[in-house]
């Protein structure tokens, strides 16, 4: 039998670091465009857009690659709860990271506005031109936002809690360091 | 099968492990208070879309389904044929195709879908022109020359001058002229409306863009202009006469029903040293003023179920070709109306119950 890995396969690694550098920009992105009415809002429109695709097409080159490895196992001693929080949260943490991106390109057709990632890169509409849906997918789009944002909180908790005090190479597993 | 991968590890102190658990608690706490300041949770005074919708509400009331503000108007419907003036600033497709459709909308400036037309001495056109590429254009316009003031917290403080007084119901007398002393950039405006009269036509007025934006052509040179659409052998004396508070949209309907109304674009280029960044400053002397070419008006519909009823006319949905300048009031329009479009597009329905004010 083939030995469980003790750390993710490198591109997962780098996939993960640099999705978290730019999940964590754009949820900041995006809660400063909705609070601004300075030349921010506009610029950071801007980013968002194209920053959102690039997430869009990251998590699925992500998905492939987390199917197409081996993951190193949690920790035997690791209680139950524990092992069923952390599957959950994985499971949010890809979820939203697919359905924001998604759900950002549906809004902006809902309003009938041309989905453009520059000055002419523009996406195809992905739903028709439909107000009450546009309202609809602005909010889910916000309250998503927010809760991918909680939920990057308890990774990020749960990860240090590996790191500093458990101390169990779950932390390391995606550092990629040996202690 | 052991899955742990190194040796058990020694016992933390209860100080080390104190120490550890306040470590991960900064971090966490400290990422989340960065959020809460960035989403303006912590920083109250910063003026927010919702602070300017907000104000707007406060001042004319909520009626769902409609704009909150320019709330009383009417949708139009024609084409944009372009002159080959334009063609050697921008490279916007709306320029180098003869024709574009758009959709359009004169309205009323003011948040209360009621008010009478001879209420303000202003009138609004908005304008989506939809390129065939898919790109769009979308202008707000209205009838005053310049903008009273030149920063968004200025016009929310103009804003809060009309406030209803919460023990009168009426706004103070005394706010308004408090404001105009205060913000000496609003002397060009306060001079237009003085000689201002509520026109009875849409038909016959001229809508200025007022902010400035820039031309951008092939080469990628840009040149900053500001627009306006001017009437084109619409005579100044309608069919209708001034009575009742709805006559603009019946002279508008009666005015098509005899055939198209037409304005030339006329883009005015900036001269060096006109000032770019502030909508309150006019650009005065001779100007080089293009005729980039002919909005058609062909048809109206009333705007409770018409097809300029869901567009958000957002003065940064430029085509490639046509860029914003720094001023910053396009920045604070395009984040208010997109607050006030996601407040009322979850209200359509309302919008077919509420008296209709076109109506007899």
């Amino acid at each position: 039998m083939k030995a469980s890995p003790q750390f993710f396969a490198p591109l997962a690694r780098l996939l993960h670091w640099l999705m978290a550098l730019m999940v964590i920009a754009m949820l900041f992105i995006g809660a400063g465009l909705a609070a601004s009415v300075s030349e921010r809002h506009a610029w950071l429109i801007q980013l968002h857009k194209p920053l959102g695709i690039a997430i869009l097409a990251l998590v699925i080159v992500r998905l492939v690659v987390r199917f197409s490895t081996q993951q190193p196992p949690l920790p035997q001693d690791l209680p139950q709860w524990q092992v069923l929080a952390a599957k959950a949260s994985h499971l949010m943490l890809y979820g939203l990271m697919l359905a924001l991106p998604l759900l950002g390109w549906a809004m902006i057709s809902a309003a009938g506005d041309p989905v453009m990632l520059s000055s002419s890169v523009r996406l195809p509409a992905l739903v028709e031109a439909n107000a009450p849906l546009f309202a609809l997918l602005r909010k889910a789009h916000g309250y998503l936002a927010y809760l991918l944002f909680l939920t990057v909180l308890v990774h990020l908790a749960a990860a240090l809690f590996h790191g500093l005090i458990r101390r169990d190479g779950v932390l390391q597993s995606m550092t990629g360091t040996k202690d | 099968m052991l899955d742990h991968p190194s040796p058990p590890r020694p016992a933390l102190s209860t100080a080390s492990l104190v120490a550890r658990l306040a470590a991960i608690g900064v971090v966490v706490a400290g990422l989340a208070a960065a959020f809460a300041y960035v989403n303006g949770t912590l920083d109250p005074q910063r003026l927010r879309p919702k602070t300017l919708v907000n104000a707007l509400e406060t001042n004319n009331g909520v009626h769902p389904g409609y704009r909150r503000n320019h709330a009383k108007g009417v949708c139009v419907a024609g084409y944009f044929q372009s002159s080959a003036e334009a063609r050697a600033y921008s490279s916007a497709e709306v320029f180098s195709e003869a024709k574009t459709p758009l959709i359009g909308r004169f309205a009323l400036p003011s948040g209360n879908p009621y008010a009478p037309d001879s209420s303000v001495p202003i009138r609004s056109f908005a304008v989506q022109f939809s390129q065939a590429n898919g790109q769009q254009w979308r202008t707000g316009m209205n009838s005053m020359p310049v903008f009273p003031v030149g920063t968004p917290e200025a016009f929310y403080q103009l804003l809060k001058a009309g406030a209803p007084d919460p023990a009168t119901g009426k706004p103070n007398p005394a706010n308004m002229p408090a404001f105009f002393a205060a913000h000496p950039e609003a002397a060009p405006f306060l001079a237009w409306v003085k000689t201002a009269k509520p026109s009875a036509s849409y038909a016959t007025e001229t809508y200025n863009g007022i902010n400035a934006f820039y031309l951008v052509n092939a080469e990628g040179k840009r040149q900053a202009v500001r627009w306006a659409v001017v009437p084109q052998s619409q005579d100044a004396v309608g069919e209708t006469t001034v009575d009742g508070a709805d006559f603009l949209e019946k002279d508008l309907v009666q005015r098509l029903a005899a055939g198209p109304l037409r304005w030339q674009l006329n883009m005015t280029l900036a001269n060096p040293g006109d000032v770019l960044d502030d909508a309150s400053k006019p650009w005065s002397g001779p100007h080089t003023v293009l005729n980039a070419g002919t909005l058609v008006v062909q048809s109206s519909q009333p705007q409770a179920d018409g097809d300029c009823r869901d567009i958000n006319f957002d003065p940064l949905i430029l085509p490639s070709g046509i860029q914003a300048s720094n001023d910053p009031l396009l920045a604070a329009r395009s984040a208010a109306y997109a607050s006030s479009y996601l407040r009322r597009a979850g209200e359509v329905s309302p919008l077919h119950h509420a008296p209709q004010e076109s109506k007899p």
